[in-house]
């Protein structure tokens, strides 16, 4: 199994035209992926994003509330209109004190497919061998703990809601 | 991390961890075609990358595998696999709905 890159396919029941516009339109990505992001999505820009919980699970929302008001960048490679969409940055969750170098961002590309019963999306996320393998490591250890405080805060999000 | 295996001597330095280490540079360099030298530089590089430590044991050093790391690394791209399933579930919700 390849150490450098993570594929991902799904088929999704939903016009093109509404999956592209998801993908490629700076708040509609942002709503569902749970960034808000500064800029249009054009070739060559570096868009400045923020992580704030998405809109549309309550859940995740409360997992990405520790995290609310990170700020990373979208570094915007291609745009091929209902066909794919590639920019570069820095994978997982932004660590305090950690240098973030240009060479070791990684590639995410989207490329849509109009299939009969609706639209393949293609998910690539690439260059994960320029991240040393120590950092690699230590950012699993990090985000362990990460997990773990999020754990807690969705008990006491869910304790919240059942008592209210 | 394939990039500091690259180097035939070091996936043999790194075979030879894997198969009998802790061992000295000594014992790295036998039947090598390289020098001890050349075999210090590479442990020093995989050193850098994570994959190897060494400790003093007596007058000698000696070096290990660190197959955790490894392991963490692997870890770490499932878990950013996992982040993406997540997101993908989410961009479900928000296109295969009505959002107009």
């Amino acid at each position: 199994m390849s150490m450098d890159r993570i594929e991902k396919k799904v088929l999704l029941r939903a016009p093109l035209e509404r999956v592209w516009r998801a993908i490629s339109e700076p708040q509609r990505f942002g709503s569902w992926f749970g960034m808000a992001v500064d800029g249009p999505f054009v070739a060559g820009a570096r868009v400045p994003a923020k992580i704030v919980p998405t809109q549309v699970d309550a859940e995740v929302a409360a997992m990405q509330k520790p995290y609310e008001g990170v700020a990373f960048e979208l570094w915007i490679e291609r745009i091929e209109p209902m066909r794919r969409f590639s920019f570069r940055w820095h994978p997982g969750v932004p660590e305090p004190g950690v240098e973030l170098r240009d060479e070791q961002m990684t590639r995410v590309v989207f490329e849509l497919e109009q299939k009969a019963d609706g639209v393949l999306l293609t998910i690539t996320e690439s260059g994960f061998e320029r991240i040393p393998l120590a950092r690699r490591a230590e950012a699993f250890a990090g985000n362990e703990g990460g997990w773990e405080m999020q754990t807690v805060l969705i008990g006491k999000y869910l304790a919240l809601e059942g008592g209210g | 991390m394939f990039a500091a295996l690259g180097d035939p001597t070091r996936l043999r330095i790194v075979s030879r961890l894997c198969d009998g280490g802790p061992l000295s540079i000594t014992r790295l360099a036998e039947g090598a075609s390289v020098s001890r030298q050349a075999i210090t530089k590479h442990l020093r590089a995989l050193e850098r990358a994570g994959l190897v430590r060494s400790g003093q044991a007596g007058r000698e050093r000696l070096w290990t595998l660190r197959t955790e790391r490894l392991a963490e690394a692997r870890r770490y791209l499932d878990q950013i696999s996992q982040q993406w399933d997540d997101a993908i579930e989410r961009l479900r919700a928000f296109v295969e709905v009505d959002d107009a």
